[in-house]
């Protein structure tokens, strides 16, 4: 198609590149700098989708972000994108973009029969029938409503495209350059403040680019290129286009999404698609303008029926025409600006006034130029099902009630303009309370609760002398708050065209016997009828009425609709629209991708990885890993073709039969170092510290203060007032909070001081009968017999020329030694324990192996201390001390925790001793009992017990003690298994703990 | 996201912040006999004040200080913040 409304002379895209692209599958032209929008009108196409609810055809309604219509679907590189706003997505070569809303096609749409079926459709309707019966709900209801309401599709394709976060700081954010963003930014700048200038569009200027003023005997358009380009040439500015400041939070931090690929064929290499940007700012200074109001009257929502400022932008930026015959209807001198633009470029439009008799500069330059003007006239209904065809036009009586001369006239579009709407969205949240005014029938901004101040026409300043005087005025307060400069740069002379009066009318009355659809929100298909209806049935406040009949809660946010289903609110309640109040606005202003938000924290980034110094070794060694937290630990050492299972069994059984060594790295390490340290750790823990010697470990449990266990691990004392404590993996930051909790706010006074050093240290666990034998071999110049080292001691030792610390600490319940040397040795220490190993029949084994040999002694670990648990429970209460106290003691005394039939830890056999337990599995009495089925307790950690060669598990039941020797169930509802079971001890292998003592 | 001042680090973004609940809490001495009551009161009871209201904050990813913040509940709007052992009217 040609472009039949593209004009030779006017308009900033670049006509030199020509760019070709499709919209549902036909390509179209339009040069480099034009948007979907307006390159789609410049090929005469206005009907781009179907609307919402009644399907009804859609075209486009704005230019920038309030587009409430023109949303649709783009396909790049293989990836979808939905929501995407026709009237901000630039066209780049080979884009392909299709509407949504619409099935099977947008000229025949199945989905508009809804449209001659309105009477169902209700405000309400989906409250009012979707009800009944419940079981319809997901059945029948559920897949029509999304069916027939989805906006686009997404991908579910994972998306290879990068998006960055950027923390930034600076004295001033303004959001907007428009001219008072323009001007207020300059004067800041020059004042020495830290400035960053967002604008959402891909050029600067606002208003400026459309308007015909002058300031210091500039063009509006050469006076922001001056500012802009002096503006990016200082070091202590960040100016940002197609930049959206979409949401102001607590303590004036604002959040931007920045467009940075969204316009071209391709991200370029070493940029992220889009970057979104956290910005602290000291003060802000809004300047997002506003947004023109529409006019309601019949069919307002047919496609070629649009703002009267956009077909001004459509022509004076991108030099298209919206139509060629243009009716503009409008209530202020606004209109008259796009009359006049019309005309200039050879267009004869009608102008519809609903004023009486107006008169100032732009209406008698109006009248000058020959356009033809109806005063007291009014649309009453647009004509022409896919684009206006032509319009019925009346005079309207003085009070607005009466219509009369109606009259059908031939029109290809309907510019209207209602006046103006500040657009107070980011003001509103930051905990600005708004006022209504009564001069411009809006609401601006009132007293600021942050660091915020609003400026221009979002502001409520309809004129440009106004609104840069007021800009520059702002600029240069506030950032001499800051910077105390005393930097005043003067301010030009504006000249522009004076105007009169707005008229407060906005809905025109349906003439007698006509029922037309007049809609408020043309995004979420919101009628007067809906509004009239809602308050019938009773519906009162606005935040009701809003999400009853949806009003203002689509995409768009109601940003053309909100003031106009508020005035017919206040109308038909008899009230005045402060009265009334308006509701909320909350972020995002405008949608946001979500790939923005997630930035880079996808997938692996989604946390950090850590990994030992002896990862390396693990992975040449076939180690399949598993995420403990945020470590990768070896969960097995796959030989041949083996499973998870037999691997396991294969390295438990070899540390019970010869030796194993295992990478325990990743265990939180704590150094307390103090003269109170042992008085400290006689707080911490529930058992005695002050006794233990130097060159001694002592295994540990710590209680929470509500008295449940909330770590263990072994502490050993290196020397007088220095120990070294050991944490869980998972549990190591929580204690070391903890700890230091209790150090600076409860116990000041005891000189102790900890840090973390999990990350010094590398940690090899030596575990089986054969780990002496081994050990003597790596430190050959040590005595590690049982009396030179017993269990639990501890001793400094030499590793090949390498300083290490020896452990004689057990979790594997074997005789076992655990071997720390410095993290960078950590390779080395393996790489050694491997290759003296080989003649003892050492393996190395992973955490799986690790649970077997745990579980089966009945060493509790994470699934027992599971927050839940006290020391009795886990059957700890031996450690715990009768005679000092400690954090959590008191709480042991109460009566749940003193109960006899308190939970208890006990080992389950199956009887069949072949079928596995599942883990979470319930212990009950009677497998057949009426549900809920009284359960004794769960089943904590299961393992193929390799001492017994049978399944074991270990769980946590009522009254345990009593219950070994019981023949009870293990069921699994989620399994659906039922396990015949025996109750026996914890302790299944070596009760008396013969071997690590050996 | 909040601003918190940490007299130690300076004004941080609360993510580098764990919060740590009412900072007027007093932890009954250790081997001091007290009801049931008291201790109850301790370990769980804790008022939820709309307002001003005394709290800590530990600096995790910073110096790793517990503060103390005086906060209002609704608006967020920070007064003072002190460090641990600061005396406090
Ligand atoms: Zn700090």
């Amino acid at each position: 198609m040609s472009q039949d409304f593209r004009l030779d002379n006017i308009g900033m895209v670049n006509r030199n590149k020509k760019i070709s692209f499709t919209f549902n599958g036909k390509k179209y032209f339009g040069y480099e700098g034009d948007t979907i929008a307006s390159a789609l009108i410049a090929n005469g196409v206005h009907l781009i989708g179907r609307s919402f609810k009644y399907h009804r055809p859609r075209g486009f309604f704005g230019v920038g972000v309030d587009e409430p219509y023109a949303i649709l679907q783009l396909e790049r590189n293989n990836e979808r994108d939905p929501n995407i706003r026709a009237t901000e997505q630039e066209i780049f070569e080979g884009l392909e973009v299709k509407s949504v809303n619409c099935w099977p096609s947008v000229n025949f749409d199945i989905g508009a029969i809804n449209n001659f079926l309105k009477m169902f459709f209700p405000a309400g309707f989906y409250y009012k029938t979707f009800m009944w019966p419940p079981s319809f709900w997901y059945k029948i209801y559920e897949p029509f409503i999304r069916m027939a309401a989805g906006f686009g599709e997404v991908s579910i394709k994972h998306d290879k495209e990068r998006y960055e976060h950027k923390y930034e700081y600076c004295d001033l954010l303004i959001t907007g350059s428009g001219p008072s963003g323009l001007a207020s930014a300059y004067a800041a700048a020059k004042n020495g403040a830290r400035v960053i200038l967002a604008e959402d569009k891909p050029r600067y200027g606002g208003s400026l680019l459309t308007s015909d003023v002058n300031i210091g005997n500039q063009t509006g358009v050469e006076w922001s290129e001056k500012i802009i380009t002096e503006l990016k040439s200082m070091s202590n500015v960040i100016v940002k286009n197609r930049s959206q400041v979409f949401g102001y939070y607590d303590h004036n931090m604002l959040v931007m999404s920045e467009r940075i690929g969204d316009h071209l064929p391709k991200t370029q290499k070493y940029l992220p698609k889009q970057r979104l940007w956290y910005i602290r700012a000291k003060e802000v200074l809004i300047s997002s303008g506003s947004i023109e109001r529409p006019l309601v009257f019949g069919n307002n929502d047919t496609p070629g029926v649009m703002l009267s400022s956009a077909a001004k932008e459509y022509m004076k930026v991108y030099g298209v025409l919206v139509g060629k015959k243009p009716l503009i209807f409008t209530n202020n001198d606004s209109g008259y600006e796009t009359a006049i633009e019309f005309k200039k470029n050879g267009i004869n439009p009608l102008i519809l006034d609903t004023r009486k008799e107006p008169s100032s500069d732009i209406i008698s330059e109006a009248k000058n130029l020959g356009i033809e003007i109806k005063f007291s006239h009014v649309v009453v209904a647009a004509k022409g099902y896919k684009k206006v065809k032509s319009a019925d036009i009346a005079k309207i009586s003085d009070n607005k009630k009466d219509l009369s001369n109606i009259e059908n006239i031939e029109c290809d579009c309907i510019c209207v303009s209602g006046f103006w709407t500040p657009s107070i969205h980011l003001a509103s949240q930051s905990g600005n309370k708004s006022e209504f005014n009564e001069k411009i029938d809006a609401f601006i901004p009132k007293k600021s609760k942050q660091n915020e101040n609003t400026i221009g026409s979002a502001n409520g300043k309809f004129t440009l002398e106004e609104t840069i005087n007021e800009a520059f005025d702002k600029g240069y307060e506030v950032s001499n708050k800051i910077t105390e400069n005393n930097n005043k740069v003067s301010m030009p002379t504006v000249v522009e065209k004076k105007s009169t009066e707005h008229d407060k009318f906005w809905c025109v009355p349906l003439p007698k016997g006509k029922s037309y659809k007049r809609f408020l929100d043309f995004q979420n298909d919101v009628a007067v009828t809906d509004i009239e209806l809602a308050l019938r049935e009773g519906f009162r406040s606005i935040e009701h009425v809003k999400r009853y009949t949806t009003l203002g809660m689509a995409t768009d946010q109601g940003k053309t609709s909100n003031l106009n289903g508020l005035q017919l609110v206040s109308d038909i309640e008899n009230k005045v629209v402060p009265q009334v109040g308006h509701t909320t606005f909350r972020p995002p202003y405008t949608p946001v991708s979500i790939g923005a938000i997630v930035g880079r924290e996808v997938g692996k980034h989604s946390k950090p990885t850590r990994k030992s110094p002896m990862h390396q070794w693990h992975e040449k060694n076939n180690a399949v890993f598993v995420d403990a937290g945020v470590w990768l630990r070896p969960r097995y050492y796959k030989q041949g073709n083996e499973t998870l299972f037999e691997a396991s069994k294969r390295e438990a059984k070899n540390v019970r039969k010869n030796v194993g060594v295992c990478d325990v790295t990743t265990l939180g390490k704590i150094d307390v170092k103090g003269p109170d340290a042992a008085e400290f750790l006689n707080r911490v823990y529930t058992n005695a510290w002050l006794k233990l010697p130097v060159g001694k470990a002592r295994y540990g449990v710590m209680l929470r203060e509500d008295g449940i266990v909330m770590d263990d691990g072994t502490t050993t004392r290196i020397s007088e007032n220095h120990y070294h404590m050991t944490t869980t993996t998972a549990q190591a930051a929580n204690v070391l909070s903890h700890l230091e909790y209790y150090l600076q706010l409860v116990w000041p006074d005891l000189n102790v001081n900890v840090v973390s050093t999990t990350e010094q240290w590398a940690g090899a666990a030596i575990a089986g009968p054969n780990s002496r034998a081994l050990l003597m071999k790596l430190f050959p110049d040590t005595d590690v017999s049982n009396e030179g080292l017993p269990f639990m001691g501890y001793k400094e030792a030499d590793l090949f020329g390498i300083p290490a610390k020896i452990y004689r600490i057990s979790f594997s319940g074997e005789l076992a030694y655990e071997v720390n040397v410095e993290s960078d040795f950590g390779n080395f220490m393996w790489e050694k324990i491997i290759d003296v190993g080989k003649e003892f029949e050492l393996q190395p084994y992973g955490t799986e192996a690790l649970s077997t040999l745990r579980i089966e002694m009945g060493h509790v670990a994470g699934s027992e201390l599971d927050g839940r648990t006290i020391p009795h429970d886990a059957s700890l209460e031996g450690l715990v001390s009768k005679k000092k106290d400690f954090i959590g003691k008191r709480s042991l005394s109460r009566s749940a925790f003193t109960k006899p039939d308190r939970e208890k830890i006990v080992g389950v056999v199956p009887l069949d001793k072949s079928t596995s337990i599942p883990e979470g599995s319930y212990i009950v009495k009677d497998p057949n009992a009426k549900l809920p089925n009284p359960k004794l307790g769960h089943v904590s950690a299961s393992c193929w017990s390799v001492e017994y060669d049978n399944p074991f598990s270990l769980a946590i039941i009522k009254d345990g003690k009593k219950m070994i020797g019981q023949k009870l169930f293990a069921m699994s509802p989620l399994k659906n298994k039922t396990i015949p079971v025996e109750i026996v001890s914890s302790h299944y292998v070596d009760p008396e703990g013969k071997r690590v003592r050996a | 996201m909040l601003y918190i001042f940490c007299p130690h680090c300076g004004s941080r973004s609360q993510n580098e912040f764990a919060y740590g609940g009412d900072a007027t809490v007093k932890r009954p001495e250790l081997n001091k006999e007290i009801s049931d009551q008291e201790w109850d009161n301790f370990v769980y009871l804790r008022k939820s004040p709309r307002g001003k209201h005394l709290e800590l904050w530990h600096h995790i990813s910073g110096c790793r200080q517990w503060i103390k913040v005086e906060r209002d509940t609704s608006t967020h709007e920070i007064f003072k913040t002190y460090k641990a052992n600061e005396l406090i009217e």
